[in-house]
């Protein structure tokens, strides 16, 4: 009897131990994440429209209906990446995902603070082989840092009232994501 | 032979265990970091680069895009004020004030996150098309059939989640009560279909 005791106790520690293991695993093993189902429309470093989400289709779960939506699915291995966007007139923001989806960096366009947002976007190897003069005239500039190779950028323009969206969707048509 | 037996029995209590608890973290999302207020919870880390593990694999499970937090903050309502599951067969109502924010919407979906479909193909409300009373409070009738004001269709959908996206916000991390972040109450009890 206690021997069948210490089993189930070791079991249950094992159990823990598995728990873990696949929380910290899943991310990385799901296939049906945002960036997998997002891969088969979007074009490695360019600027894609994603089209509105109806209740028959959507792209991705739980995307608000009332924003239009452009994503860049960027792969820095070629080099930093240069991304601007003209800001509509409602509300604009621009987020950061990783690989697995992770939200690293967001800013609407109050915070960017003009009649366009520019964002460098590279790697923290790339950030460092910079030229240090060049480093220090990028108080203009705002570098973002991506922890991963790939990722998403995600602009969203607000349409206040559905007769607008036509307006925030040709907003994200200037917006733009290149390899520098 | 016994040191197999129990070993294996071992590896199976194992298995249950792990994946169970697994499993139950992310379908009834464990909380960390979890701001509640009413009906409403929100968890403005998972927004951030400091995301905890259990955030990140119930987002990769779904495959959705969390709101960044430079961006604004989400909150989500499964059931009423008193705990209730929301029902899309019958009547709800959510009634009352919004913390300080540029733009807010509030959006209805399947459990799953996919959009109701509805004959108006209304989704939600942006805090610009809302219709408000003279103090600013505003009443939304979440219902099945057509009602006065501001409405929005169920669809006739038997469970459903509301939320509310605040954008340009000061709620965030450091948002502790309800005090800081009025958001509206929701009740339910209404007439059913």
């Amino acid at each position: 009897m206690m021997r069948w005791l210490l089993w189930i106790l070791a079991g249950i520690l094992l159990g823990g131990i598995v728990h873990l293991a696949t929380i910290l695993a899943l991310p990385r093993t799901a296939s049906q994440d945002a960036y997998a189902r997002l891969a088969p429309i979007t074009p490695v470093n360019a600027m894609t429209p994603i089209p509105a989400p109806t209740p028959a289709n959507a792209i991705l779960p739980f995307m608000d209906p009332a924003f239009a939506v452009a994503v860049c699915r960027y792969d820095l291995s070629a080099g930093p990446m240069k991304f601007t966007a003209p800001v509509s007139q409602a509300y604009t923001s621009v987020t950061f995902y990783t690989r697995y989806g992770v939200a690293y960096y967001a800013i609407n366009d109050r915070a960017a603070g003009r009649r366009l947002i520019e964002l460098d976007l590279m790697t923290t190897p790339q950030r460092e082989d910079l030229p240090d003069d060049e480093n220090v005239t990028a108080a203009d500039r705002l570098i973002i840092e991506s922890p991963t190779l790939t990722g998403l950028i995600v602009v969203r323009a607000l349409s206040p009232e559905p007769g607008l969206m036509p307006m925030a969707r040709a907003s994200l048509a200037d917006a733009k994501c290149r390899t520098q | 032979m016994r040191l197999l037996l129990g070993s294996l029995f071992t590896f199976m209590v194992a298995a249950a265990v792990g994946l169970g608890s697994t499993w139950f973290a992310l379908t009834r999302g464990a909380a960390f970091g979890t701001l509640q207020i009413g009906a409403w919870t929100a968890r403005p880390k998972t927004g951030t680069a400091d995301v905890d593990p259990y955030a990140r694999a119930a987002i990769a499970r779904i495959g959705a895009l969390p709101v960044g937090l430079g961006d604004g903050v989400a909150f989500v309502a499964r059931t009423d004020d008193q705990g209730r599951p929301l029902d899309g067969r019958c009547d709800t109502v959510i009634s009352g004030t919004t913390p300080p924010a540029r733009y807010f919407t509030l959006t209805l979906y399947e459990p799953d996150g996919t959009l109701a479909a509805n004959s108006l193909d209304r989704q939600g409300f942006t805090s610009h098309e809302l219709i408000r009373s003279q103090d600013g409070s505003f009443e939304i009738t979440v219902a099945p059939r057509t009602r006065a004001g501001n409405w929005l269709p169920t669809g006739g959908v038997e469970r459903y989640v509301l939320v509310m996206r605040f954008y340009d916000t000061a709620v965030g991390i450091a948002t502790r009560a309800g005090r800081e972040a009025p958001l509206p109450s929701i009740k339910s009890g209404g007439a059913c279909q």
